[in-house]
């Protein structure tokens, strides 16, 4: 079985668009939105017949105000500065609680309740396609790093009980937790980049990422015509890294009209910029060694 | 005051307003990129960089002589980076969220403090414009603790009280994001017109409404896409303080590393009634009002 996924470093660089309209191009495959936080593949993809689980995941503190006596340990002991000691009682931001439970093993009243936290859901559901795996984390929440293993973790599972043999999978912006998670032990990893300066220095940042664990990388240039400079760059980054360049796209409105539609790209119109597309598609498929 | 400039969906143009805004902000201001995984705002601001500091996170150290073995650390932890399997104990550095409560519960003082170092913080500053920013190490999951140095080492900068401080956040609405947008005067949703942009602004709006801070909106890529932020907007009475129309020549202007305000005087002019809505937000508090 592989593993495709599609990342970017930084947001906005036509990950999503690109993964659905491979998905509508890839034989019988498991889909997977890895971007928990802000997911948007399943706009394109029009999920049903879900199933749905919930997310449960870390815990966080509580104050019971009918042991507490207010004596200031807890946001002594707190390095998160979540825990406000006022002169009634104290408060704990929820937004700044970690769930580390130092308080509530410090507190000398026994007044912390340290309940399992609801970060979200998670579906399985069908689509045109075939099978997708994705996620809601609950705005504000934590722990996506946490979320996207475990859809990993179904997706790959779902994969062999259907005998499918490619998770293609859309990836999370930035190169923290949630693009850790999504990227260790995958088979490729498929950079989309665009022609200006953050996306050339976002992508060697996500680039020098996937070396660190290993990852065979390509990359999509997106938006190549907006400045033939940058797009040149980026040319002789992968010449001289060694990497493989998928594609150029120009920019195209054509991609914004099919969502609007709800549609991929390569539903939406025949040729022109679906051709590039499809090209690309070829080229991963060949580099993962799943054609 | 202090304004952040955030989004749900990434690549909506943060970096472009908070650019455009610190270039035409008439009194005296920082700039400060919090996006610690992606970092962008010096590639167009482009400071003189007078002082780099790593920053670290306090991890556990072991001393294995001193150890007996209870468990006591192990038992607290909550992350998963300290494991005994008598007669050794093992210490996962990359785990440790740094809350000190193995420090604190260990009855042998075995547990010595290490440092584990998270990116660097970065000092300078572009033309009479201050500036600060946090970059996250390539391999490093955590953002949330080096975000928070960057906005301590903020708070210690001797102009902070006196300057308007305008932030650049990461994308998304999860731990990083809401970290950045904690404690600030104003957010700043930026979206684009598109089914995308829509619905990552509905989640934004979700995460942040709660902190009861002024928000409004910055319709990017005006004229492409559909009408339905707009209405969204209308409805959840978010105030929509500028639009900055879709256009190639502004596209070309951003792919070459340049501030959109300095390139035509019909985008400054946007960007110098935005400043003044802000300012007027900024006094309406928690109350919706016309701006």
């Amino acid at each position: 079985m592989s593993e495709i996924l599609i990342i970017s470093g930084k947001g906005g660089t036509g990950k999503t668009s690109l993964t659905a309209a491979f998905s509508h191009l890839a034989r019988k495959h498991v889909l997977c939105d890895l971007d928990v936080d802000a997911p948007d593949l399943h706009l394109l993809l029009h999920p049903e017949n879900t199933v749905v689980t919930e997310f449960y995941s870390g815990h966080e503190a509580i104050i019971d105000i009918e042991k507490c006596d207010n004596c200031g340990v807890c946001s002594d002991v707190c390095e998160f500065d979540a825990i406000t000691h006022t002169n009634v009682l104290p408060t704990i931001s929820p937004l700044k609680c970690e769930g580390c439970k130092v308080c509530v093993e410090f507190c000398p009243s026994d007044a912390i309740n340290f309940p399992e936290k609801h970060c979200g859901q998670w579906y399985k559901s069908d689509t045109r396609f075939g099978p997708m795996l994705h996620a809601q984390l609950i705005p504000g929440e934590e722990n996506s790093g946490r979320l996207v293993a475990l859809l990993r973790q179904n997706a790959k599972a779902f994969a062999k009980e259907q005998a499918l043999d490619l998770v293609l999978s859309d990836g999370p912006p930035g190169i923290g937790c949630p693009v850790i998670s999504a990227l260790t032990g995958t088979d490729l990893a498929v950079i989309v980049t665009e022609a200006t300066p953050s996306g050339f220095h976002d992508m060697a940042r996500v680039t020098d990422l996937c070396h660190f664990f290993k990852i065979p990388v390509g990359i999509i240039i997106n938006k190549c015509d907006i400045n033939q400079d940058q797009t040149n760059e980026i040319n002789q980054y992968c010449r001289k890294n060694d990497i493989e360049l998928i594609a150029e796209l120009p920019h195209d409105v054509a991609v914004t009209n099919a969502m609007v539609k709800g549609m991929t790209i390569t539903e939406f119109q025949e040729n022109g910029f679906s051709d590039l597309v499809k090209k690309a598609w070829q080229k991963i498929e060949k580099m993962a060694g799943t054609s | 005051m202090k304004i952040v400039v955030a989004s749900g969906k990434g690549g909506t143009g943060k970096t472009t307003v908070s650019a455009s805004l610190v270039s035409v902000w008439k009194t005296p201001v920082i700039a400060v990129d919090l996006d610690v995984e992606e970092p962008n705002l010096h590639l167009f601001l482009k400071p003189e960089i007078t002082d780099i500091k790593p920053a670290s996170l306090e991890i556990p150290i072991i001393d294995e002589s001193l150890c007996n073995y209870c468990r006591a650390c192990t038992e607290l932890c909550q992350f998963k980076a300290i494991s005994v399997f008598e007669p050794v104990i093992m210490t996962f550095p990359e785990m440790c969220h740094g809350c000190g409560g193995c420090f604190r519960v260990c009855p042998k003082g075995a547990i010595q403090k290490g440092t584990r170092v998270l990116g660097d913080v970065k000092w300078g500053h572009a033309g009479e414009v201050g500036f600060l920013m946090g970059q996250l190490k390539v391999g490093e999951a955590m953002s949330p603790p080096l975000m928070r140095e960057v906005k301590k080492q903020l708070d210690k900068m001797p102009e902070c009280g006196s300057k308007d401080i305008i932030i650049d956040a990461p994308p998304g609405v999860s731990c990083p994001a809401v970290n950045a947008v904690m404690n600030t005067d104003i957010i700043l949703l930026v979206t684009e017109p598109t089914p995308f942009g829509l619905y990552d602004l509905k989640l934004a709006r979700d995460a942040f409404v709660q902190m009861g801070t002024p928000m409004g909106v910055i319709i990017n890529r005006a004229g492409v896409g559909d009408r339905k932020v707009y209405e969204y907007c209308r409805e959840t009475e978010l105030p929509i303080l500028a639009e900055i129309p879709f256009d190639r020549a502004i596209a070309e202007t951003y792919s070459r590393g340049r501030i959109i305000a300095e390139s035509n005087l019909e985008i400054k002019q946007i960007f110098l009634t935005l400043s003044e809505k802000i300012k007027k937000l900024s006094l309406c508090e928690k109350e919706p009002c016309n701006v």
